[in-house]
């Protein structure tokens, strides 16, 4: 029998709460520390209460079981989510717009090919700025193959992004007015990205913990925000298989706060951005992307 | 500091976007509606107006209009906030001239962003 006080917040015990961080590391990656349980509580108590369980301890108690799978793959995906926005922190942008995409626009002149890699794009407001971002270059890249490719862990999270609709409070958290009447239109209360740039952009199911292989390589790479959520061991992981699936002058962008310092070899910082990164290494060869 | 005009009929508004400006490190004035504003702007210019659209006496548009007549130099930028969120009322806001639109409701991070857009506050990491 458990002990509900010695628990880090009354409704949950500390046994559950172990099991579940226990579950979400192996699972996805995820390290949720104690001080995390307010997150723990908003992202779960709704399964909670629409499976009409008592409590989360309950909840916690029906995934060990592992008689339900989907249940357990779903407390994952909700514990996921992170808030992400159009444009998010801006810089990255304005650093793809003014340092990245000139220079692979010049190294990539023969083939015309540019593949870009969003990765755990939550509900695709990222790789939608990015798509946003290559049009102001459309003169530039006439005729090219641009691939936008959406990965998230969230399958639900994944149909709100393919259908590119978005509240009126999420489209103008970050996108300028200009922006907003260039490439949305207005479906009553909702926004709908265009057409146009929705066909750019595909969307698929991927675990950052799982491999890779089937992507491809790609030229940039966004992993923005999401490497603070793991342990070191899972971040170096990550980011040498990251490093591996770029081309061998492609580019990384990490979040502001984040940094490959001290936990991988296998990339450096970009002179000009420390946010930027580079593979360390520089075969002699650019490696080709799958057929799409 | 930079100094925000708020205009804005509703006293509420007025209260709850003085009080994000504030904490955006902004001065904030109040103005009830577009005519009271106008006199404002013509002894002190802001660098930044919020701007309601549809209030009594003289309404945005109207106010926005007369804004233009003054020198270019020095004026104030205007970020339209209203409840029309139509997509055409929102072009022809734009088409106007106007900076930046932002739809109620709205709270702190939006504003934060739209002022970030006009270059009125640097861009920060969240």
């Amino acid at each position: 029998m458990t002990k509900p006080n010695s628990a880090p917040k009354p409704g949950m015990m500390i046994q559950s709460f172990d099991m579940l961080s226990a579950f979400l590391k192996r699972t996805s990656g995820l390290v949720v520390t104690a001080d995390k349980l307010y997150l723990v509580e908003n992202r779960l108590m709704p399964i909670v209460h629409r499976e009409k369980l008592s409590c989360l301890n309950e909840l916690v108690s029906v995934i060990e079981k592992g008689t339900k799978p989907a249940l357990a793959k779903e407390v994952a995906q909700a514990m996921t989510v992170n808030e992400t926005y159009f444009f998010r922190d801006k810089t990255p942008f304005d650093q793809l717009r003014d340092i990245v995409l000139p220079k692979l626009i010049g190294a990539r002149s023969a083939t015309k090919t540019l593949r870009i890699w969003s990765a755990a794009c939550s509900t695709g407001q990222e790789p939608y700025s990015i798509a946003m971002l290559m049009d102001e270059f459309a003169n530039r890249l006439s005729g090219w193959r641009i691939e936008i490719v959406g990965t998230d862990l969230s399958d639900a999270i994944l149909t709100k992004a393919r259908n590119g609709a978005y509240s009126q409070f999420e489209i103008q958290r970050g996108l300028s007015t200009s922006q907003l009447l260039r490439h949305f239109n207005q479906l009553g209360n909702v926004w709908q990205i265009s057409e146009k740039l929705r066909s750019r952009v595909s969307f698929r199911a991927l675990n950052l913990l799982d491999s890779y292989a089937s992507l491809g390589t790609f030229d940039i790479i966004l992993c923005r925000n999401v490497l603070i959520y793991f342990d070191v061991p899972r971040k170096a992981d990550v980011l040498n298989r990251l490093s591996r699936a770029l081309t061998s002058d492609g580019f990384l962008l990490l979040g502001a706060s984040e940094s490959v310092l001290g936990i991988t070899d296998g990339l450096s910082a970009h002179p000009e951005s420390r946010s930027i990164y580079v593979r360390r290494e520089m075969p002699t060869a650019i490696r080709h992307p799958p057929a799409a | 500091m930079k100094h925000a005009l708020v205009v804005d009929d509703s006293a509420v508004i007025r209260k709850i976007a003085k009080r994000m400006l504030a904490s955006l490190n902004f001065s904030v004035q109040e103005a009830e509606n577009g005519a009271a504003a106008l006199n404002y702007c013509r002894q002190t210019m802001p660098d930044v107006i919020l701007l309601d659209w549809n209030m009594p006496v003289m309404d945005g548009m109207e106010f926005f209009e007369q804004l233009q007549t003054m020198p270019r130099r020095g004026r104030a930028k205007v970020v339209f906030c209203t409840t029309e969120n139509e997509k055409s009322k929102i072009l022809r806001v734009i088409e106007a001239g106007a900076d930046e639109y932002i739809m109620k409701p709205f709270d702190e991070h939006i504003l934060r962003l739209k002022l970030q857009q006009i270059g009125l506050i640097s861009a920060e990491s969240e």
